[in-house]
């Protein structure tokens, strides 16, 4: 077990030299790091590049003017009000969700697992379309709706839905690992000494289970501010009303307004990063626990 | 305090199956409502909803000539962006895991872009980049090569969406492949070539079949990404995630409800596919 762990932390760079003759394995090395740095710099760096660049041409100036206009800003208050409401939702069913398949065993609890991930195998226009069958006007719920006065597709309440299904999986997806591995000691042990399931929710599985529950959430958070395809057919996309920040970059590109579009897309793309970062962080910080566990 | 919440194992069994059922604790209820209304009613309502259609008016919608070419530019182009990425993502993945050098962990942590930008920047940026005039597709312009507006934009688009996939599947699986057996294949005299196909390839085959099966599924739904960078143009580069999406829009609900069912068949096949690829990965853990 030791050895084994210790041979694992050799630095690499060690262990290639004792593999592979070292006269062919140096070129064999850096023409490998070069083609992969190549083929990611044509597919991902240099569009990524190119967002920073287009949005900062002709200076900050516009950039910001474009920032300041009434359908950009109520494009950003939409996509961070549906944020706001998927997000919550989203984290206590996730979490439920994994506690019910990690601290039990069922029969079904495979399948479980899987059909908690039918929304990301599914494509989204496909997630938008059940959502408009389901309670657009001839849909099941759709004369019920009306009667009431209720419009939820092509309005807010239909995009939040949309993307609560396509956020569904992160959360239970992230918590289910890192609560198998926790275990139940700890929390049997603060059942016998008298607390309660929700003292023992908060102050022993709650801490166990934090980084996994935090990245969960940094993903859920991500793809719910950036969500195109369900969002974008149950909106309608009207402008001013039901237009989200991605909306919002491909409808100023179809009108040919491609700043505007870029100004709305770095501000998407720094988010990405600031995502990536956070992301970086929970995973170093876990690696390190991962290993002090060792 | 109910027995499923404090016991993973039904204690009483001389209790029926129903009162067991009622008495289920929150998170029990949380999860199965939640998912109930969220994905059970929707996907049944779908296919209850295609169903009405009809068989033969179902066959009729779900293989006109444009829905055949749809299917034909969007699975073939997804198989190819995927097996790129397959044979791409296992270099990189590679790299990454037995090579140190400088850069390593900045660029490491930007192969998860993908999952981070939205698809709509995605598309926006690609459009720009791979069009006749952009810093790539300038590049191409003079052979006569269009990229954006054609499907090898869509392809593009694609490889971009399911870059990750394969490195991100394969990158644990190397970490933990015990370095000995190669060492071994060495001292025996099995060439480098001999190495990698022989020792090497087979246990990590799961893995980078799992990933390029991910990819291919994401590539197949995309949306976002795909629909700026194409010209939409129906048997050329339209895709069948955007005929959805087209139809939708000239309620026609009974041709967007028959493609798109085609569409979540299709889909819930891949999850059982990657169900079954990565089972069959767990065979070589110990």
């Amino acid at each position: 077990m030791t050895t084994d762990a210790d041979l694992f932390n050799v630095p690499s760079a060690t262990v290639g030299r004792k593999t592979a003759p070292r006269s062919q394995g140096a070129w064999v090395k850096w023409v490998l790091i070069g083609i992969s740095v190549l083929y990611l710099t044509l597919i991902l760096f240099i569009p990524a590049l190119n967002v920073f660049v287009q949005a900062f041409r002709n200076g900050v100036g516009p950039f910001f003017s474009n920032l300041v206009s009434p359908t950009f800003l109520s494009a950003v208050r939409l996509t961070l009000l549906i944020t706001a409401i998927a997000l919550p939702i989203n984290t206590i069913f996730g979490l439920c969700a994994a506690w019910v398949i990690a601290r039990h065993q069922f029969p079904g609890r495979t399948l479980l697992l899987s059909l908690i991930d039918i929304p990301f195998a599914v494509s989204p226009v496909v997630a938008g379309l059940m959502i408009v069958l389901l309670y657009g006007r001839n849909g099941w719920f759709g004369p019920w709706l009306q009667e009431n006065g209720i419009q939820l597709v092509f309005a807010v309440p239909g995009m939040v839905l949309a993307t609560m299904f396509v956020t569904m999986p992160f959360v239970a997806r992230e918590v289910i690992p890192v609560l198998e591995e926790a275990g139940t000691d700890q929390e049997e042990a603060a059942k016998t000494l008298g607390a309660s399931d929700w003292q023992t929710f908060w102050r022993v599985t709650l801490p166990n289970i934090r980084w996994g529950l935090l990245y969960g959430l940094i993903l859920t958070n991500a793809r719910a501010m950036g969500e195109f395809g369900a969002v974008s057919v149950v909106s309608g996309n009207i402008i001013g009303k039901t237009q989200t920040l991605p909306l919002y970059v491909e409808e100023a590109y179809k009108q040919y307004k491609t700043p505007d579009a870029y100004s709305a897309a770095v501000l998407l793309a720094f988010l990405a990063v600031v995502t990536l970062v956070l992301k970086e962080i929970v995973e170093r910080r876990t690696r390190i626990k991962n290993v002090g566990e060792e | 305090m109910t027995a499923s919440s404090t016991n993973p194992r039904p204690v009483n069994g001389d209790r029926s199956f129903w009162y067991r059922l009622t008495h289920l604790s929150w998170p029990w209820r949380v999860t199965w409502v939640y998912l109930t209304l969220m994905l059970f009613v929707p996907v049944i309502a779908m296919l209850l909803k295609a169903s009405t259609v009809g068989p033969a008016e179902f066959w009729r919608i779900a293989t006109t000539e444009v829905a055949l070419s749809t299917y034909s530019v969007t699975f073939g182009t997804s198989l190819a962006a995927a097996l790129l990425n397959g044979v791409f993502g296992t270099l990189i993945a590679w790299v990454f895991v037995r090579y140190d050098f400088p850069g390593k962990r900045i660029i490491d942590a930007a192969v998860d872009l993908p999952f981070a930008l939205p698809t709509s920047v995605a598309g926006l940026t690609l459009a720009t980049v791979y069009s006749d005039n952009g810093w790539i597709g300038s590049l191409f312009a003079p052979f006569g090569i269009k990229i954006a507006f054609t499907r090898l934009g869509v392809f593009v688009a694609m490889v971009f969406i399911s870059l990750p996939f394969v490195v991100r599947t394969l990158q644990p699986v190397l970490q933990e492949m015990e370095k000995e057996v190669e060492e071994a294949a060495w001292c025996l005299g099995a060439s480098s070539w001999q190495t990698f196909w022989r020792v090497l390839l087979p246990p990590l085959l799961p893995a980078i079949l799992t990933g390029v099966a991910l990819g291919f599924s994401r590539a197949v739904g995309e949306y976002g990404s795909t629909v700026i960078v194409a010209g939409n143009v129906p048997f050329q580069d339209l895709i069948a995630p955007v005929l959805v999406f087209q139809r939708l829009e000239q309620y026609d609900y009974a041709g967007a409800t028959v493609i798109g069912t085609v569409l979540l068949l299709i889909s819930l096949v891949m999850l059982l596919v990657i169900n079954l690829l990565q089972a069959w990965g767990r065979r070589y853990d110990d």
